[in-house]
C-alpha cells in the first residue's frame, strides 16, 4: 500500500485499477494452480461459475445501486442470453469450426438478445416504483423461465419452426433437427467457455460500468436515483436513462448467460437456476458486497458462492449456516446498536489510538 | 359444467392466498417490508400438522389448533429477532434479511423431515356434494375453505376498523411518527401483525395441503410468491383488496391451466399481474399517493 499514485489520477480511478489488477492476478494464480495440480477439481469446476456470478452481480449492481431501482428478474436475462448463444452455437458447430469467432458470435448474440429484451421490459417495468417495480421483474422472470419450459424449436433447410406444444408439431422434414426441445432444453452445446475468456468478460463488464458511471450519462442516471424530481427539472430524460442503464444491465446478464450455457452440456431453464431464486441470490451479493459497490459485488458473489462449497463437511447444516451468516451480517451491518459499537471497536480506532500513543510517548 | 367447477375451484384456490396475501399485505402496510419468509411460515405450519396427524396420530382439529399457536410464535420469535434490529436499516437491508430467514426456514425444514416429499392427509372430513344429477362435484375442502375465507375476512376487517389494536395498525400504516405521538406502541403494533400473519398462515397451510398434498420444504415458497402477487394486484396494504386479488389470482390460475396449457398456468398469473399493474399502478384497490415536490 506504500505505492505512490502516479500524478493526475484520480482516487476512484486508482482504486478501479487495483481491482483490475486484483483480478488479473487471482487469474494468474490460479492458472500456476492449474498448471501444478494443487487445485482440487471442484475448485477447478468452480472457477467458471464465479466469473459468471461476479458478471451477474456487477451487472445487477448497475441497476440496484447505480440507477437505484430493485429488480428481482436478473435471472431472466441470463436465461435469455444463455438460450439464444446456446442456439447460435449448437446450430453453426458445423459452419462455423473457429471456436474463437464462434464464440464471440455467440457472446454478442446473447448480449443482443439480453438487451432487446431488457430494453423492452424495461420500457414496461420502469413506469413503476419501488416495490411494484420489483414484484413486476419478479413475474418477468417466472414468464421467461416458463415460456423456455414449453418452447419447442427446430431447424431444417426451410429455415426454422417454432411451436409451444410438442417436438412433433415442429414438422420438420428428414434431417431437420430440434434444437430447443422444450422441458429437456438444449443439449450438446460446444463448451467454448474457459476460464481465461471467462476472466476476460468479467473485466470488461466492470470497465463497461465504471465508463458508464463515470460519463455524463451515468451522473444522469445517479441523479434520477437520488432525486428524480430534481434530475427533471434540470432536464434530464428520465425514461432514456433509465432504459439505457436498465437494458446495459440486462445485455450484460446476458453475457453471463452465455458463460453458462457454454460451460454446461446440457441447458434446462429450472426454478434453480433462472427461477427468481437466481435472482435473489444475486440480489444478496450485491447487497452484502455493498449497494453501488462494484469490487464488493465480486468479492461476496466469490465468497458467498465458496461459503457453501467449503462448509460441505457440515453436510446437511451447512445451508442453514449460510442462511444465519446472511441475517447475522445484514444485522450487524445495519443495526443501530452494531453500528455504534462498530465504531467504538474499529480497528482503524485502535490503531489511531494506538499511533496517539506513540506520538505522545515521542 | 365442467366451466363452472373449475371457477369454484379457481374460487377454493383463491380464497387459499387471499388468506396468505393478507399476511403479506398487513405485514406490509405496516412495518413496510416484503416478508418473504412468509411462504415458508405455511410450510412449517403444513410439517406441523402433518407431524401431529400422522405420527402421533391426533385429530386434525388438536393438530390445527397446535400450527396455529407454534405459527404465531414462529411469527412473533422471527419478527423478533431477525426484523426488529432493522427497523430503521434501508428497506433493502430487511429483504435480504428476510430472504435469510426464508433460507433459514426451509433448510431447516430439510433437516429436520427429509428431502422427500411428504403425502399430506386432508384435515378436513366433509364430503364431497354433488349438484345437477352428480354433473357437478364439489369437493369438501372447497365446502369448507370458501367460507371460512369469508369469516376470516370479515373477521379481521372488524378488528381492523372496530378494536383500539386494529385502529393503531392502520394508525400506524398511515403515518408511524404520528403514530408514536398519539401513543401508539409500534413495536407491539408489528409484533401483533406478524401474530395475526403467521397465525393465518397457519390456517391456510392446513387449507392448501388439503386440497394439494405434496407437501416438501420447498412447497411454501411459490404460493407465498403468488399470494404476494395477489396482494399486489389487489393493492398492497388493503384487506379487501387482498381477498379480491386472491380470487382473482385462483381463478385465473385454474382456468388458465384448464384451458390455455398446463405448463404456463404460472406464466399467465404473473402475466395478468402485469397488465394490472400497467393499467392501475397500485393494484386494484390501491391508494394513488400524490408526490409532493
Amino acid at each position: 500500500m506504500k505505492m505512490k499514485p502516479a500524478k493526475q489520477v484520480s482516487n476512484s480511478t486508482r482504486s478501479n485499477l487495483i481491482t483490475i489488477g486484483a483480478i488479473i492476478i487471482v487469474y494468474i494464480i490460479c492458472q500456476i494452480m492449474i498448471a501444478n495440480g494443487s487445485i482440487s477439481n471442484l475448485m477447478k469446476g468452480l472457477l467458471i461459475p464465479l466469473c459468471y456470478y461476479s458478471i451477474m452481480a456487477v451487472s445487477l449492481n448497475l441497476t440496484v445501486g447505480i440507477l437505484g431501482e430493485l429488480s428481482l428478474g436478473h435471472a431472466g436475462f441470463m436465461c435469455i442470453g444463455a438460450f439464444a448463444s446456446a442456439f447460435f452455437s449448437k446450430v453453426t458447430v458445423d459452419t462455423i469450426p473457429n471456436v474463437f469467432i464462434r464464440f464471440t458470435l455467440a457472446i454478442l448474440i446473447g448480449a443482443l438478445a439480453a438487451a432487446l429484451l431488457g430494453s423492452l421490459i424495461g420500457t414496461v417495468v420502469l413506469r413503476l416504483r419501488g416495490d411494484y417495480l420489483a414484484i413486476v421483474t419478479l413475474a418477468f422472470n417466472e414468464i421467461i423461465k416458463n415460456v423456455m419450459n414449453v418452447l419447442y424449436i427446430g431447424v431444417d433447410s426451410e429455415g426454422v419452426h417454432f411451436s409451444i406444444k410438442d417436438a412433433a408439431s415442429l414438422n420438420l422434414e428428414e434431417g431437420g433437427q430440434t434444437i430447443v426441445n422444450g422441458p429437456r432444453g438444449i443439449t450438446g452445446t460446444p463448451k467454448d467457455a474457459t476460464f481465461g475468456i471467462a476472466i476476460l468478460l468479467l473485466i470488461l463488464t466492470f470497465i463497461i460500468i465504471i465508463n458508464l458511471v463515470n460519463s455524463r450519462s451515468g451522473r444522469a442516471i445517479m441523479a434520477i436515483r437520488d432525486n428524480r424530481i430534481a434530475a427533471e427539472s434540470m432536464g434530464i430524460d428520465i425514461t432514456k436513462f433509465k432504459i439505457l442503464a436498465f437494458t446495459i444491465s440486462a445485455s450484460l446478464a446476458g453475457v453471463a448467460g452465455v458463460l453458462y450455457s457454454h460451460n454446461i452440456s446440457t441447458l434446462i431453464a429450472t426454478q434453480k437456476n433462472f427461477g427468481y431464486n437466481m435472482s435473489i441470490m444475486i440480489l444478496v451479493f450485491v447487497v452484502l458486497g455493498g449497494i453501488g459497490n462494484l469490487r464488493g459485488s465480486i468479492i461476496a458473489a466469490v465468497v458467498l458462492t465458496l461459503l457453501p462449497e467449503y462448509l460441505r463437511f457440515m453436510q446437511d447444516y451447512r445451508m442453514i449456516i449460510y442462511a444465519i451468516v446472511l441475517i447475522v451480517m445484514m444485522i450487524f451491518n445495519w443495526n443501530p446498536k452494531c453500528i455504534a459499537w462498530r465504531k467504538n471497536h474499529s480497528i482503524k480506532g485502535y490503531l489511531a489510538m494506538l499511533f496517539n500513543k506513540q506520538k505522545k510517548e515521542a | 359444467m365442467s366451466f363452472i367447477s373449475y371457477v369454484i375451484r379457481g374460487i377454493s384456490l383463491g380464497s387459499v392466498y387471499s388468506i396468505i396475501a393478507l399476511g403479506y399485505t398487513m405485514v406490509y402496510g405496516i412495518a413496510k417490508m416484503l416478508n418473504f419468509a412468509h411462504g415458508d411460515v405455511i410450510m412449517i405450519g403444513g410439517f406441523i400438522i402433518f407431524t401431529i396427524m400422522s405420527t402421533m396420530g391426533l385429530n386434525p382439529l388438536i393438530a390445527v389448533i397446535v400450527a396455529i399457536i407454534l405459527c404465531t410464535l414462529l411469527g412473533i420469535t422471527i419478527e423478533r429477532i431477525a426484523y426488529k434490529p432493522l427497523r430503521k436499516a434501508p428497506s433493502l437491508a430487511v429483504l435480504i434479511t428476510a430472504i435469510g430467514v426464508s433460507y433459514f426456514l426451509q433448510n431447516f425444514a430439510l433437516l429436520i423431515f427429509g428431502a422427500d416429499t411428504k403425502s399430506f392427509t386432508s384435515v378436513i372430513n366433509v364430503p364431497d356434494l354433488k349438484l345437477a344429477g352428480g354433473n357437478l362435484t364439489i369437493a369438501g375442502e372447497t365446502l369448507v375453505t370458501i367460507p371460512l375465507c369469508i369469516i376470516i375476512m370479515i373477521a379481521l376487517t372488524t378488528f381492523v376498523k372496530k378494536s383500539k389494536t386494529g385502529r393503531g395498525m392502520v394508525a400506524v400504516s398511515e403515518d408511524r411518527d404520528a403514530a408514536i405521538l398519539m401513543g401508539v406502541n409500534v413495536n407491539r403494533t408489528i409484533a401483533i401483525t406478524f401474530a395475526i400473519g403467521s397465525a393465518l398462515a397457519a390456517v391456510a397451510s392446513a387449507l392448501m395441503f388439503s386440497s394439494y398434498p405434496s407437501l416438501s420444504s420447498a412447497s411454501g415458497a411459490m404460493p407465498g410468491i403468488k399470494a404476494f402477487v395477489a396482494a399486489v394486484f389487489g393493492g398492497i396494504g388493503s384487506i379487501p383488496g387482498a381477498m379480491i386479488g386472491g380470487i382473482l389470482l385462483g381463478i385465473i390460475e385454474i382456468l388458465g391451466r384448464a384451458y390455455i396449457s398446463s405448463q404456463l398456468a404460472d406464466a399467465i398469473v404473473f402475466f395478468v399481474l402485469i397488465l394490472v399493474l400497467l393499467i392501475k399502478p397500485t393494484g386494484i384497490l390501491g391508494k394513488q399517493i400524490q408526490e409532493k415536490v
